[in-house]
């Protein structure tokens, strides 16, 4: 129990720390955010100054004339409400924001993690039980390929060929902006037809370190007892791999799972952004380049608040499901 | 050690490719000039035997482009992964060898920077610190990069402690500054250098990343800014005899990736005759 206890605080203390800086960071803007954002008001609605100035102060959070800890503490209140900011770009609360996005980016990673998971675990327990087929060196060498180029070369190939020569797939959004969103056939086809790239990129990415990960775990439980028992008892091989060795071979990458559950919130900024799909990560990437201080900051603190609770859940997860597995101290 | 390194298929494949790369790099600019002139006339033009890559937006020689922009990409690279190394290493032995508190806290931060995810904390430095020289490029990547080697390093040096020639060291009072760089350096320094091809692939992979979102726009040849150019700038995407264009920063991040990666499993391959009985 304490254990855990001492697990949590760290993760708490960590998210301590990280809004601590990304607040001092952004904090310490080259320039005066609030003052170009006011001059765009102003040309834009054709406010006075003065008017604009307090406007674009309040939509942003705090008042930069204002000593910094009293601003800290504005935005600590702030956050503690659930309120994670307000982007300039966009004219909306960060929150609005991911309400609008986040679903689209579970939809995609969640279906990449299971397609690319449940694969590489085929595929894994298979080339640790026929240790001489063709197919070991054939997805090990795959995999070594895929773990040496970037996701994002991946993704730029895929919208290259098979979305601008090829013309199979959309090269922009979730969805065809005249089809309307509900339960229909024509819509769900439309969505699966625009997510089909992002969902490859990732899958195409990950399935050959998923199998890397399940031959390495799937060899060494080759080597139990309860495996030569099995054997010895004559199972059937159909048996023997998918009760005994795939079942307990799959343990350790549970925790990876989890962890890439969690790095979901924040999507993959790049291959949203190179297939231009309205996720967590392709609003992102328009909070940098644009320079959306505000939103930069909700989406990050979301992220970052997610995967260490995913950590967490995971180093907690694992010690459950495997007894033997002590957390240390 | 050379015998092993000319068994290694793998390393000499991923060596050669890195050489080749070095090459480039080093003595590729003076070969090939950069032009300057703008031909807006020439713009996307597929490859022939005056421009082997063909041209870009400005009728400008990719090839160039592509050559000048491994140096700038392996400058920040190779930046990056010494000044992570240099902080890994002061970390982890001073760790190791002092424990208690001072490695308590160090650890506590090294586990800190490790949850967190790197390629989003660098890009939002990158743009709020508007980067435009290579130094501050590559401390920021450094900056981000260096927790996992310093938790690797202080692990060796806690079992180098234990060992006789240090416990003699000390028993003879040679001081911490002997035992640090005449007794534990030597001995961690070719698992750091084993260690550094891996460091430079990854910063290259977050290098070229931030570039292609014009989050660090100082080389203009860099592939991550040729990258922002053909695609987010210029739309050559869209065009298709700007195909080789397109194409050639990412077949030479990709190339240059999987060099490194040959060449840094081989390595470890050579130093952890563990791995190679599996073979």
């Amino acid at each position: 129990m304490l254990i855990v206890l001492k697990r949590l605080g760290l993760a708490l203390l960590t998210i301590v720390v990280v809004s601590v800086i990304t607040f001092i960071v952004i904090q310490n803007v080259p320039g005066d955010p609030i003052y170009e954002w006011a001059m765009e008001l102003v040309q834009t609605s054709g406010l006075d100054f003065e008017t604009a100035y307090k406007i674009a102060a309040q939509m942003y959070g705090y008042d930069p004339n204002e000593p910094l800890f009293h601003r800290f503490v504005t935005y600590v209140k702030r956050l503690l409400r659930g309120n994670l900011g307000y982007s300039m770009i966009y004219r909306a609360s960060v929150n609005e924001i991911i309400a609008k996005a986040l679903p689209w980016t579970v939809f995609v990673v969640s279906i990449s993690l299971l397609l690319s998971f449940s694969l590489g675990v085929i595929l894994g327990t298979a080339i640790a039980w026929k240790r001489r087929s063709l197919l070991d060196p054939l997805v090990t060498g795959y995999a070594s390929f895929t773990a040496a180029t970037p996701d994002y070369v991946t993704a730029m190939l895929l919208l290259l060929f098979l979305a601008i020569r090829l013309k199979w797939f959309p090269t922009r959004g979730a969805y065809d902006i005249g089809i309307e969103p509900g339960f229909s056939l024509r819509f769900i086809g439309n969505v699966l037809h625009h997510a089909a790239l992002p969902i490859l990129s990732y899958t195409l990415e990950a399935v050959g370190g998923w199998a890397l990960a399940m031959k390495g775990a799937a060899v060494s439980v080759l080597g139990e007892d309860y495996i030569m028992a099995a054997k010895a008892r004559g199972l059937r091989d159909r048996r023997i791999v998918t009760a005994y060795l795939a079942r307990n071979s799959i343990l350790p990458l549970i925790t990876g799972l989890a962890i890439s559950f969690g790095g979901m919130f924040g999507g993959s900024i790049l291959i949203e952004t190179i297939f231009n799909y309205p996720g967590m990560g392709w609003f992102f990437s328009q909070a940098l380049m644009r320079k959306d201080y505000g939103m930069m900051q909700g989406l990050f603190l979301l992220t970052i608040t997610a995967t260490i609770l995913a950590n967490l859940l995971a180093d907690l997860l694992y010690a459950k499901l495997d007894p033997r597995v002590r957390l240390e101290r | 050690m050379m015998r092993t390194l000319l068994g290694n298929k793998r390393a000499l494949v991923g060596a050669a490719i890195l050489l080749l790369y070095f090459f480039m790099a080093t003595l590729g600019p003076f070969v090939v000039p950069l032009e300057e002139e703008q031909h807006p006339e020439r713009a996307f033009q597929p490859p022939s035997w005056e421009h082997p890559l063909g041209t870009d937006y400005l009728g400008r020689d990719v090839l160039a482009q592509i050559v000048h922009g491994s140096r700038d990409v392996l400058f920040v690279a190779f930046l990056a992964a010494l000044f992570a190394i240099a902080i890994a290493v002061s970390v982890g032995i001073l760790s190791g060898l002092k424990g208690g508190l001072v490695d308590q806290v160090l650890m506590t931060l090294v586990n800190m920077m490790l949850t967190i995810p790197h390629l989003p904390v660098m890009m939002i430095f990158a743009a709020v610190f508007r980067v435009r020289d290579p130094f501050s490029f590559a401390s920021i990547l450094a900056f981000w990069m260096w927790a996992g080697l310093a938790r690797a390093v202080r692990s060796q040096v806690l079992s180098l402690r234990e060992r006789e020639f240090i416990q003699a060291a000390q028993i003879l009072k040679l001081g911490t500054g002997h035992i640090v760089f005449k007794e534990i350096l030597p001995n961690v320094m070719p698992y750091v250098a084993v260690n550094f091809v891996s460091m430079m692939r990854g910063a290259i992979v977050s290098s070229v990343a931030i570039m292609f979102l014009g989050l660090a726009p100082f080389s203009a040849t860099n592939w991550g800014m040729m990258l922002n150019m053909a695609t987010i700038q210029t739309g050559a995407i869209y065009i298709p005899r700007a195909l080789s264009y397109v194409l050639s920063p990412l077949v030479a991040i990709m190339l240059l990736q999987l060099g490194g990666y040959f060449f840094a499993h081989g390595l470890e391959e050579i130093f952890n005759p563990r791995l190679r009985a599996h073979e």
